[in-house]
């Protein structure tokens, strides 16, 4: 017998457990939680580091801390979850309205729920295919950034004394000083890239402060060691990011991490045949973060990769709140926007990448909505400059804007329909250099 | 007449600021966000000092290791020796979360407290 859930949330990271949160709150208390993990909390739980919550709780705390403010909520309240089970299939039910979630536990068990609406929170992984483009045989001693956080932040073990690093993702840059901290040498990171793709206090912080190098335009060009890393040779590149032929240089070492970004994971929501951003490689959604299946939510890192884990938790609220509207609601429409309904598609031109949300339907937002963007190059003094199909509603003059730093605007519902429904909302950069 | 540079690291916007520091040694901050910025870069300039976040070793824990953090922030030139002295100890499961690990970490009058919660097994 399939058991039978009004709100379905896959993933206890900080994403799930807002969302859950807030679900229940908007008084849907029918709601589960389904996590893979041993534990609530997702990745915050090898995040040992400071500089987390600063927004939402006003103060600084560390991976671990800021995730057990939302287990405590979601123990206070009851909300029912689950712990070492794996999603592994999502699928519609004939009449398109039920989501059929297939679970399975450690023991191998497995249980259906029916589902009236789901909220995706699966968080990201980080690339590691790709991110190093040499071809051959792959020594020991090489892994994502991230795997080697869990070793040394949940298993208290050490993957390696000598240390590169490729990629100045974030998750890359903290554990420059946390592997330095215990002992290790960072020789230095290495980014293929002009700039770096973590934050600059994280540079500051995690870099400077240990004398470690970056070096920008930098990448691996050759891996050395059979059974063992033994070193890696690192070449400069040009603006085409070709490697320079004469700058390679040979640099000893028996660990190579890898920080070369996240990929949202969204696998079971490709099942499902949510529509995904080119760009994120996350759901494509409209204003109730609802993808373009109805009654189907996203949020976190599954929906766009976030530096700032208050902004997850900022989103996954509103997901779990929308996602309760509309069991409420009881009425399923289209996420893309009924047959008469007017939408207004968000468009990201002159040097904006990408926006969540990308649709809004103007009866369904509230006065004031958030969107969130990342623009493709460092650009310093320039405006953000936002219009309704061609009138200027707002512009933003920005001192610096980097792809590693996620940015946000609020919209106005007033502002963007005072003269009708738009089709078009843009979202553009103004005034670049010289212009 | 003394011109510097810096990046505020309080939080992720991580304004650039630009500090003129006159034959006085008075201060002029500028670039910064919000007065937290200005507080920042005085206080880089004078008495650098972070939060240290590690692990120590647990025993009979659900994980090897506990992560903790110092319960304020502690002069730069200390981190290593507060790193070393958290190596050489080891804690009893449980651990909760806010619990004290060591006190008066390395002689900086601020205690060493766990950022999590380990269970007994
Ligand atoms: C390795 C790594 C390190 C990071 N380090 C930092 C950092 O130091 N600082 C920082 O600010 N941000 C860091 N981030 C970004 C961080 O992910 C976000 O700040 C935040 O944790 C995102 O929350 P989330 O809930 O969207 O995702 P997550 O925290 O990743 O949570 C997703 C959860 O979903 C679960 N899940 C996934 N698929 C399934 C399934 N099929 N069935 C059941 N459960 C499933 C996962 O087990 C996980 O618990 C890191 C990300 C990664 C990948
Ligand atoms: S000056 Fe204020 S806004 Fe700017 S980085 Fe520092 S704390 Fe953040």
């Amino acid at each position: 017998m399939n058991k039978h859930v009004s709100i379905l949330v896959i993933g206890g990271g900080p994403a799930g457990l807002a969302a859950g949160v807030s679900a229940y709150k908007a008084g849907i208390k029918d709601v589960l939680i389904i996590e893979r993990d041993v534990r609530l909390g997702g990745i915050l739980n090898q995040c040992i580091h400071n500089g987390f919550g600063l927004h939402t709780f006003k103060e600084e705390l560390t991976g671990p801390e800021y995730a057990a403010r939302y287990i405590s909520q979601v123990e206070e309240l009851g909300v029912p979850y689950r712990l070492a089970t794996i999603v592994t299939d999502l699928q519609l039910s004939d009449d398109g309205h039920t989501k059929i979630v297939t679970t399975m536990d450690e023991q191998g068990g497995l249980t259906v729920y029916e589902a009236d609406a789901v909220i995706l929170a699966m968080g990201c992984r980080e690339r590691a295919r790709g991110a190093l483009n040499i071809p051959g045989e792959r020594p020991a001693g090489i892994y994502t950034a991230g795997t080697a956080q869990y070793f040394v932040n949940l298993e208290g073990r050490m993957p390696g004394r000598e240390v590169v690093i490729l990629g100045s993702g974030d998750i890359g840059l903290i554990m420059a000083r946390r592997m330095t901290l215990e002992g290790a040498h960072v020789k230095l990171v290495a980014e293929l890239q002009p700039y770096s793709g973590g934050l600059k206090r994280n540079i500051v912080q995690c870099l400077d402060d240990y004398g470690i190098p970056l070096m920008l335009s930098h990448t691996v060009v050759k891996i050395h060691g059979d059974k063992r890393l033994t070193g890696v040779t690192i070449a400069e590149v040009d603006d085409k990011l070709s490697p320079i032929p004469g700058s390679e240089k040979f640099y000893e070492c028996d660990t190579l991490l890898l920080s070369c970004g996240l990929l949202p994971e969204n696998e079971l929501s490709g099942q499902l045949g949510v529509n995904l951003s080119p760009v994120t490689f996350g759901a494509v959604v409209n204003e109730s973060l609802e993808t373009s299946v109805p009654g189907v939510f996203s949020c976190g890192n599954v929906l766009h990769v976030h530096d700032l884990v208050d902004y997850v938790s900022e989103e996954a609220t509103a997901a779990g709140k929308h996602a309760a509207e509309y069991i409420q609601s009881g009425i399923v429409e289209s996420a893309e926007g009924g047959s008469d309904e007017k939408v207004t598609r968000v468009i990201t031109d002159g040097g904006v990448r990408y926006s969540v949300p990308s649709l809004l339907r103007a009866d369904h937002m509230a006065d004031l909505t958030t969107i969130r963007f990342r623009v493709g190059a460092v650009y310093k003094d320039v405006d953000v400059v936002t219009y309704a199909d061609g009138r200027e509603l707002a512009r933003l003059h920005k001192r610096v804007m980097a792809p590693g730093e996620m940015e946000q605007l609020i919209l106005r519902k007033s502002d963007l329909i005072s003269e009708g429904v738009p089709s078009e909302y843009r979202i553009t950069i103004e005034n670049k250099a010289g212009q | 007449m003394e011109h510097k540079e810096l990046i505020c690291i309080n939080c992720p916007m991580g304004c650039m600021l630009s500090v003129d520091i006159d034959d006085n040694g008075e201060m002029t901050v500028t670039g910064n966000n919000c007065p937290r910025g200005d507080v920042y870069a005085r206080k880089e300039l004078t008495n650098p000092t972070r939060i240290v976040t590690s692990i120590v070793k647990v025993t009979n824990g659900e994980l090897p290791v506990v992560s903790v953090k110092t319960k304020e922030d502690i002069p730069k030139d200390k981190i290593d020796a507060i790193i070393d002295e958290l190596k050489d100890i080891s804690v009893e499961a449980p651990v909760l979360i806010g619990e004290t690990i060591l006190k008066d970490v390395a002689g900086t009058g601020v205690d060493v407290i766990a950022t999590k919660n380990i269970g007994r097994v």
